[in-house]
């Protein structure tokens, strides 16, 4: 299984009740795995995808609220859209267990930055889980609804992309947990953030931290791992373990070593290690969180390296290879790559409506050439590259439309914004309803293909109501234009497109054809059910 | 007994795919695997790895170590030499010998196979006129695995068993055809 299939599985099995969640690399494969899964069809276990991480995640707050098990999952920055329900979710605490699954990204292979959510659970003083394997992963979402509904919190379960899109055997337990029935929390107040009530229960959310200490030491997850050779002590993070291990795959790690897979960190542990080693050496896939923390910001204590002394590189992922150079370990080095070995970058489809906005919208703009096209995340954030070089900007969800307008009130004119069906829905409405408000001089395409393509083809929560939507929000009909990206059409969108951006207020073009890889996959489903 | 091996391609040219047959090999024999995968952005048009590890003692990285793979197993030349760093010194390269080329600098075919031809193991060969030679001309990745089959430590019987299993809900014709091509590929292998 996946790490994410694993997860998945494990959410089933251990009474789940819903699922609620937006697409991003590498966390996507969970809530598919839950919505393709027969079992949590008879189940009833609730698994559409939600408009984006903020909904959805006080979606799953509110089946805590009920009583029930749910199941939050995203990508690391979608981590950063919900963060107002996330921070004050840990105040208000959980009823029925709950699990935000946070996927990170080190290296970027799919993302915009490789941000930590250890810092959020830190931040937000909640139990954070980091498993090190599949079959810990599956094990450790039962143990997190038990933590979880033990001490009335969400927990946070942060993996990796390796954990994430890595496969292992999975042993699966025989018995499947029952649902939790409807249960109201036993304090009224509790969910009622009122300054005095939040007062209250941050000092209790404080008062429990000591106890999650304690629960770390005696959980089983965290393990120290005793050596004989005690001029180092190695803290190992997640699936750094792995890569520490993988140095000693015919031997023995002579260094004691501190395992840790549970957050807070076990503290007594870690207080034996640093008192019975000359150094420590803290493996952390991702930021160097904890090893800060060890270091503080005086450094005057025991030698603590890793990622900020230089021992490991500062950014990306660690590897078996860092770990054992790190470890001053004779590494193997294989060949270079050939000088004559070509990039390979990713680009849009043949096919992709994409290229025919593109291509159509590019023509227009050389009749603009002040003019500036701000973008979006997705698929289409791929006309930056040759051969449309169409894009100026693309920098958090939705912000292409609010760029745009801030760049136009600046006088940079014309100010365009391309963002696609799903990113609209899930965080673009809003900045069009400022630019209704403001009347300002902008027009924003959006690129509607009917699907969230980038991620492979998930529902779009835009399907169907874009119009509607620009029109509540307070575009002028006149001023919605849908075009089809088609070449034959090519003349006449570009016309249309002139046209819209020349007009001085807020105008919307939709782009509409089918995406098409969801198209060709459309296609060979409904062959394979004749 | 540990085997790694990098497969790699371009996305769409199943190299996932031998990497689930080898997996599910590994597993009826009572081995372990670890495989790490490439997902998101590389799948359009772009260069797919997934890096695979069996053996029959616990695995503990997911990821292979540079300079320790056994097996570079690829259906497109120049993606073979992508991964080089990985590479043991006794370790193989197996890949199809035509170029996938949707980049306007892919280089000269013939540079590539020069470079490949300088390693010290390597089987480069053209995999997609076998695949058609038997009637499977998407099969060209069970014929590279098929080819490589013979470096793996595993039976050919216990990975057409693997392609009965991974294949089996598409029906019998489909199995069948991928069966031929895993052999065809291995009967390469075997004449070198």
């Amino acid at each position: 299984m996946l790490g994410d299939e694993a997860i998945a599985q494990a959410a089933i099995d251990a009474g789940l009740s819903g699922v609620f969640a937006y697409p991003g690399t590498p966390s996507t494969e969970i809530t598919e795995f839950i919505q393709d899964s027969k079992m949590a069809k008879e189940l009833g276990i609730r698994s559409e995808w939600c408009a984006n991480e903020k909904t959805a995640m006080e979606a799953a707050l509110g089946m805590s609220y009920a009583g029930k098990r749910a199941l939050f999952c995203c990508k690391h920055v979608g981590i950063n859209v919900a963060a107002d329900c996330f921070v004050n979710s840990a105040i208000t605490g959980a009823n029925g267990g709950l699990i935000y699954l946070a996927a990170d990204d080190p290296s970027m292979h799919s993302s915009q930055n490789e941000q930590d959510s250890r810092f959020y659970a830190d931040f937000a003083f909640i139990p954070c889980l980091e498993p090190s394997n599949q079959q810990e992963a599956y094990d450790m979402v039962h143990y997190g609804y038990e933590l979880s509904e033990k001490f009335h919190l969400p927990v946070m379960m942060r993996v990796t992309t390796r954990m994430a899109h890595s496969r292992a055997g999975v042993a699966r337990r025989a018995e499947v947990t029952k649902q939790n029935a409807l249960k109201m929390p036993e304090n009224k107040m509790q969910y009622i953030l009122l300054p005095a009530v939040a007062r209250r229960q941050y000092n209790e959310l404080l008062a429990k931290q000591p106890e999650l200490v304690k629960e770390s030491e005696n959980s089983g997850y965290n393990k120290y791992i005793d050596g004989p050779n005690k001029k180092l002590g190695i803290i190992a993070c997640g699936i750094s373990y792995n890569y520490l291990m993988e140095n000693y795959r015919d031997s023995e790690c002579p260094y004691p070593v501190v395992k840790v897979s549970q957050y807070p960190m076990p503290e007594a542990m870690i207080n034996r290690l640093y008192e019975e080693c000359e150094e420590v050496l803290v493996l952390e896939e991702g930021q160097p969180l904890y090893e800060r923390l060890l270091r503080g910001m005086l450094n005057k204590g025991k030698a603590i390296k890793g990622r900020l002394d230089g021992t490991l590189p500062r950014v990306g992922e660690l590897s078996p290879n860092l770990v054992g150079k790190a470890l001053g370990l004779e590494v193997k080095e294989g060949l270079p790559v050939p000088s004559l070995v070509a990039p390979r970058p990713p680009k849009l489809c043949d096919g992709c409506p994409h290229v025919d906005s593109y291509t159509a919208l590019n023509e227009a703009m050389k009749s603009f050439p002040g003019g500036r096209v701000f973008s979006d995340i997705g698929c289409y954030t791929l006309g930056a590259l040759p051969p449309f070089q169409a894009i100026y900007s693309t920098v958090d969800m939705g912000a292409s439309i609010t760029m745009a307008k801030g760049a136009s009130e600046a006088d940079l004119l014309p100010s365009v914004a391309v963002i696609g069906d799903s990113t609209f829905t899930h965080s673009g409405m809003t900045g069009l309803l400022d630019c209704c408000v403001d009347n300002a001089n902008v027009t924003v395409i959006i690129l509607d293909n009917g699907i969230t393509g980038m991620t492979g083809s998930q529902k779009s929560s835009a399907t169907g109501r874009i119009e509607s939507i620009c029109t509540g929000l307070g575009v002028d009909p006149a001023h919605i234009r849908v075009i089809n990206p088609l070449k034959k059409y090519f003349e006449e969108n570009v016309a249309i497109m002139k046209e819209e951006i020349a007009y001085k207020g807020v105008s919307v073009i939709i782009p509409r054809r089918e995406c098409i890889v969801a198209l060709n996959k459309r296609l060979k489903a409904a062959k394979k059910a004749q | 007994m540990k085997i790694d091996i990098i497969l790699c391609g371009v996305g769409g040219m199943g190299a996932l795919s031998s990497a689930a047959i080898i997996s599910k090999a590994a597993l009826d024999m009572g081995w372990y695997m670890k495989q790490a995968e490439t997902h998101g952005m590389s799948q359009r048009g772009g260069d797919v790895q997934s890096h695979l590890r069996i053996s029959d003692k616990p695995i503990a990285s997911d990821l292979i170590p540079e300079g320790e793979c056994d097996i570079i197993l690829s259906v497109e030349p120049m993606e073979a030499l992508r991964y080089l760093p990985f590479l043991s010194k006794d370790g193989w390269v197996i890949t199809n010998e035509n170029p996938f080329i949707n980049i306007p600098n892919y280089p000269e075919k013939e540079a590539i196979i020069a470079e490949i031809n300088k390693l010290p193991h390597s089987i480069v060969f053209d995999a997609d006129t076998i695949a058609k030679e038997v009637h499977n001309p998407k099969g060209t990745n069970m014929v590279v695995l098929g080819a490589a089959s013979k470096y793996l430590g595993i039976d050919i019987e216990k990975l057409e068993d693997a392609v009965r299993s991974n294949f089996g809900r598409k029906g019998e014709a489909i199995v069948n055809a991928n069966i031929d091509a895993l052999r065809a590929g291995r009967a390469v292998a075997d004449k070198m």
